[in-house]
Order: C-alpha cells, then structure tokens, then sequence
C-alpha cells in the first residue's frame, strides 16, 4: 500500500549512523525554518514592515499589545496546530495502512462542526442557550463535538478493532454528522456565515491561553507516541506480523486512538477545520528523506507545523489588512503539492 | 422551447406597445414606474424591472409571492400584505407573514412550491437561475435591486407601481425618509459634534461592515467614522490585529458574539471594551439594521439610541 513505509527499514538499517545524524541535521534544518517563520509572523501584519522593525526597537503600548498579545501567540498557536494535524496525519496514515487516511477520518471535524452550530443556534435562540454558549464557547464547543463524532466512529466499528470496519464508521459519522448540521443550518439560516468562518478554519484568535491548550495537547500526544513507534511500524507491516513481535494489539490501537482523537479534536476546538496540513506533511517528509516510522512521527509534526505557519502568513499578507481564510490557504498550498506529486509519479512511469 | 420563443416575441411586442405609448423604458425601475403606472389601478401595468424583463399584467396581481425579506416587508409596509401567498424562509416580519408557505431562499428557491400557489407576479432581488426558471415555467416575476439605501425608495417605488397602489408607496417612501432624518438629526445631537470610530461587526470571522456596505452607509449618515476603508470591500473578512490598532471608539456586535469580544487576543486592551461601549444588538433588531427595506428608520433609530448612550 505504502511503498516508501516498507522501502524505509532497508534503507536505514545498513548505515544507522549517518542516517541518524542526517536526521538530526534534517529536524535542526526544520527548527531553523519555525524560528524564521515565527520571527516573520513578528513583522508581517496590518502594518508595514517598517513600522513593525519600530515596534519592534521601541514598542509603546499599542505595540506591546499587537506583537506579543497577538502575532506571537499567533503564530505559536499556529505552529502547535500544525504540528498536532502533522502527528494525526502520520498515525492516521499509518494505523489504517493507507496513504491518504487523514487526521479527520475518524468523524472529528463534522462532530466538531455539528458542536459549533448547535451552540450557534443555541446562542441565537434562547438566553440561557446564549449563557451556555458563552460558557463553553466555540474551542469547547467544537472539542466536546469532535470527541462526540469519534466516540460515535469507535462504538459504531464495535471497539475499533478492525481498521476497515473503523474507516467505514468514521466516513459515515462524517457523512451523518455532516448532513444533521446542513438540516440545522437550514432551519437557522443567520449562523451560516459564523459556521463557514468555523469551517474554513481560522487562526486569527488564538492566544496565548489556546496555545497553552495546544501546546499541553502536543506534549501530551508526542511523548507517547515517540514510544508506541515501534509498535506503529510493525502495524504498518500487518497485523499478524505485529501479533508475532508478541505486541499487544488491542493496546497499540487504543493508545494511537486515543492521540488521534486528542490531537484532532485539541486542533479543531482552536482554529476550525482546517484541510490538507494533516494528509499532506507525511508525504513532504517522505518526499524530502526517508524515514523510518519513529522518524516519520517527529518529523510529520514539524513539517505540518512549518505548513500552518506558512499558511497563516500567507493569508495575512496577500490581501492585508483583511485575510484570507487560513483553510484556504492550506488546501491551495496542500491541493497543488498532491497534484505536483501526481505528474511527477506520472513522468516517471 | 417554443414557449421561450413565443415570450420573446411577446415581450418585444409589449416593449414595442410601450415605446408607443410615449412610455421609455429606463433602466431603472422607479423611471418606469413613475411614467406608466396607473394611479387607480385599474389600468394595465407596464414595468421594466431591474434585470431588463418587462412585466405585464392586466390587473393589478392579487397573488404575489415575495422571495427576499426586505421585500416582503415592503409589500406588507405599502399595507399589502394580504396578497402574499408565500415568501422566502428568512422573511420573518411581521408575525403574519410566519405563517405563509415558505418556498427556500432565493438560492434555492422551492420552485414547485411557487408555481403551486400560482402568483399573479413573484417579486425577488436579481438571482439570475431562479428568475430563468420561473420565467420558462410562465410565471411572471419582477426582480428590484436592494442594496444601497438610495434602492430603498427606488423599490418602495417599484413594489408600489407593481401592486398598483402608486400613492401609497409615495407615502411610506415619505414616511421612511422622515424616520431616518429624526434618527439621524437626534444621532448627530446626541453626538454633539463628535464623530466617533465605529467598527461594525457582520459575523465573527471577523467579518466587518465596510463603507460600502448599506450598513457603513447608514453609520456614515450618522456622523461616524468606520474603521474599515472603502478599498477592502462592502465586508472583508479583517485581520483581527486590524481592529485592535485602530482602537475603535464604539463596536457594534450581535448579542451572540459580544461576550466573547474580551477573550480575543488584544481586545480586553481595546478602549471600547473596556470602557464598554459596545452595543449589542439581538437577531430582532439587526434584521432591521442589515435589511434594506421599509424598516431602516427602525435599524437607524436602534444605533443612534446607542451611540448617544455609548459615544465617548
């Protein structure tokens, strides 16, 4: 299914030094690339360059408040975002053995959606609905909707123990899920706007109390992961064999999971559903070297982190001081990259 | 396909009738009406509507079905509500019409539903698939424009001459502009000379009402200064840091979104926020606000009530 999966371990066992250095040099290049993009979102912005490089020398307190209240979160938040879509996607792609499985396939994001319109609709029609909405909010709203959608794909799949079973009952949640929210919309037509914001995904609000959320979501999601390497790369190679390295495969399943569903619904609760970051950092690390699965899991974030911070300053700067939808952005980047992917694929056959 | 060409030649006779009669067709709807609409009504009505199409009607229609809100609270306004058989889902005043069928929205329309009720004339903002639809269906629609604020009276006007009842909508054309000038009058006295920056929120997103926007008109008319400029468009979609550096005097917000308004990186900073000159305003009254239609005075009254409270 996945040639570069299998074509990895050959590839790296015989020189393990090199390779991981190499590696190591790969994710130093990758860090260096965050710390310019980050240092970019500082300058670009509703001013001009220059006033930002002023801010920046000899800030007043506007000054203080737009780079280190909003363009520093900002692109925080954009990058834990990315990086927690870059993780979901290389276990998503890896647990269900398919290249193009993506973070959201487990019914996240319509979960989420279906959250955040039945809190808009709710706001909008009752006071104590408005009450409720402003309690939980629309992250909390979108979070509890997106832990709801997977909760339903994981009992519809009887446990989640057979990945086809699971992939089907997480694309008809979605299906379902989906449709219920267009039925609700429909008889609330005034929260469409507000939904297509949430939809098209958005990072102009996140704070420093998002990326906080976002940044223990990662931490919580990363660390094990990097343990469940292993087992993740003996799933890719099948079932049976994973059961022969005497793993436990109701436990490895779980767990991954479990860090998807974090992971996926952490992302959407703070910026929407936002496409592509996810399906599409796996395949530019694979692109760049190859990796095996444990490198596969620390380098996917980093690279889908670099993707949302990219985008995120694209769709500020192209038609500033207005933005673009960051969703946008993501899928035009991410849309033509696959394309860009395909004609190569095709040239060489 | 041969009805099409059969109403072609129809209308080109109708036109060619009207030329006759010493009747221009202009291009707006209101020169038109002005020209052949018969006072008493009884009189066959000749009107070119905003899209170009002629209409036709013998008799003044006693059917009518009515697809975008502002329009059917013009119908009502003009105190021709009892010949609405059905409107659009989102026309929702006043409480008689809630209980009419409704037939979609304007993008997609019911149109089984339309052609069942049987209108003498469907009246709709331009929404060139439906308009084609119905017309190939034979029946007979009017579509007027209602963006700008200048349109209101040009579609009071329009409506009017349709339903015949010309005088009336001279009337509540009348009427309206009186109610926005107190408004306005009674805005700029309370303002006191002071014109206050205002950033009008349309939806989170964040999505702002720009000067071009019928919004940004009646906030100019006011005596305000919108934050946004006129080049990002009727409602861009803005960079939140945008609002924050132009620290607006006063933000107007549906009461959905405002609670959230602090929790917004940088906007607990913002002078409106934390001296809470905010107005929220509920779904009732900003329907009156974002509707171009008879009940403007109603949308000015409810933002100059509260930039006089609010206005530093």
């Amino acid at each position: 299914m996945n040639p570069d999966a299998v074509a990895v371990p050959e590839a790296v066992q015989p020189a393990p030094d090199p390779g991981v250095s190499r590696f190591a040099l790969w994710l130093a290049a990758g860090a260096v690339l965050t710390l310019v993009l980050t240092a970019l979102s500082l300058l670009i912005g509703t001013s001009s360059l220059r006033t930002s490089i002023e801010w920046l020398r000899s800030p007043d307190a506007q000054a203080n408040t737009v780079l280190w209240q909003i363009r520093l979160p900002r692109a925080t938040g954009a990058w834990l975002a990315g990086a927690l879509l870059g993780l979901g996607g290389a276990i998503a792609q890896g647990l269900f053995r398919n290249p193009l499985a993506e973070p959201y396939l487990l019914g996240s994001s319509a979960g989420a959606g279906l959250g955040v319109s039945l809190t808009l609709i709710a706001a909008d029609t009752s006071l104590s609905g408005l009450a409720w909405g402003a309690e939980i909010g629309i992250t909390g709203a979108a979070f509890l909707g997106a832990c709801g959608g997977i909760g339903l794909t994981v009992l519809l799949s009887r446990g989640a123990m057979q990945t086809a079973s699971l992939l089907l009952a997480g694309i008809v949640v979605g299906f379902l899920l989906s449709a219920v929210q267009s039925l609700l919309l429909l008889s609330s037509p005034d929260t469409w706007r507000a939904m297509q914001a949430f939809l098209l995904g958005s990072t102009g609000y996140l704070n420093w109390h998002s990326s906080g959320l976002l940044g223990a979501a990662f931490l919580v999601c990363m660390l094990p992961t990097v343990l469940l390497a292993r087992g993740l790369t003996a799933l890719t190679l099948g079932e049976e064999t994973a059961q022969s390295l005497g793993l436990s495969i109701a436990f490895l399943r779980l767990s991954l999971l479990a860090i998807l569903s974090l992971a996926t619904a952490s992302t959407v609760g703070q910026v929407g559903a936002i496409g592509f970051v996810g399906l599409v950092a796996p395949h530019l690390v694979r692109e760049t070297r190859p990796v095996n699965q444990r490198q596969l899991l620390i380098a996917a974030p980093l690279c889908g982190g670099i993707l949302l911070q990219t985008a995120d300053l694209i769709s500020r700067w192209v038609v500033r001081p207005a933005e673009l939808p960051v969703g946008v952005v993501t899928s035009c980047l991410g849309g033509s990259y696959l394309v860009f992917l395909l004609w190569r694929r095709a040239r060489r056959v | 396909m041969r009805g099409r060409t059969a109403l072609g030649a129809w209308l080109r006779l109708i036109v060619g009738c009207a030329a006759i009669a010493g009747a221009p067709i202009a291009g707006r709807p209101s020169a038109a009406a002005q020209i052949t609409a018969a006072p008493n009504g009884a009189a066959p009505i000749v009107l070119e509507d905003a899209a170009h199409h002629t209409l036709r009607l013998d008799h003044p229609p006693q059917r009518v079905v009515t697809l975008l809100p502002s329009i059917t609270e013009t119908v009502c306004a003009l105190g021709e509500g009892a010949r609405l058989v059905g409107t659009d889902r989102y026309s929702n005043w006043p409480a008689m019409v809630q209980k009419l069928p409704k037939a979609g929205g304007l993008d997609d329309a019911d149109i089984e539903l339309i052609v069942s009720l049987q209108p003498d004339v469907v009246i709709l903002a331009h929404a060139a698939r439906i308009t084609e639809r119905l017309r190939e269906l034979g029946v007979v629609t009017f579509d007027v424009e209602t963006r700008t604020y200048e349109d209101i009276a040009r579609s009071v006007t329009a409506i009017g001459a349709v339903l015949g009842v010309p005088n009336q909508a001279i009337k509540l054309n009348r009427d309206i502009e009186r109610s926005v000038n107190d408004a306005a009058v009674g805005a700029r006295l309370a303002l006191s000379g002071r014109t206050p920056s205002v950033y009008y929120e349309v939806d989170r997103g964040p999505y702002a009402a720009g000067p071009q926007s019928f919004i940004g008109e009646m906030l100019a008319r006011l005596g305000t200064r919108n934050i946004v400029t006129a080049e990002l468009g009727p409602f861009p979609k803005l960079n939140p840091e945008y609002v924050v550096r132009h620290d607006p005097d006063v933000i107007f917000i549906s009461a959905t979104d405002a609670p959230e308004l602090k929790r917004r990186p940088g906007w607990d900073q913002l002078r409106a926020v934390r001296e809470h000159r905010v107005c929220a305003f509920d779904r009732d009254t900003t329907d009156t606000i974002v509707r171009p239609g008879p009940r403007v005075a109603e949308g000015f009254a409810a933002i100059a009530a509260c930039l006089g409270h609010v206005a530093p």
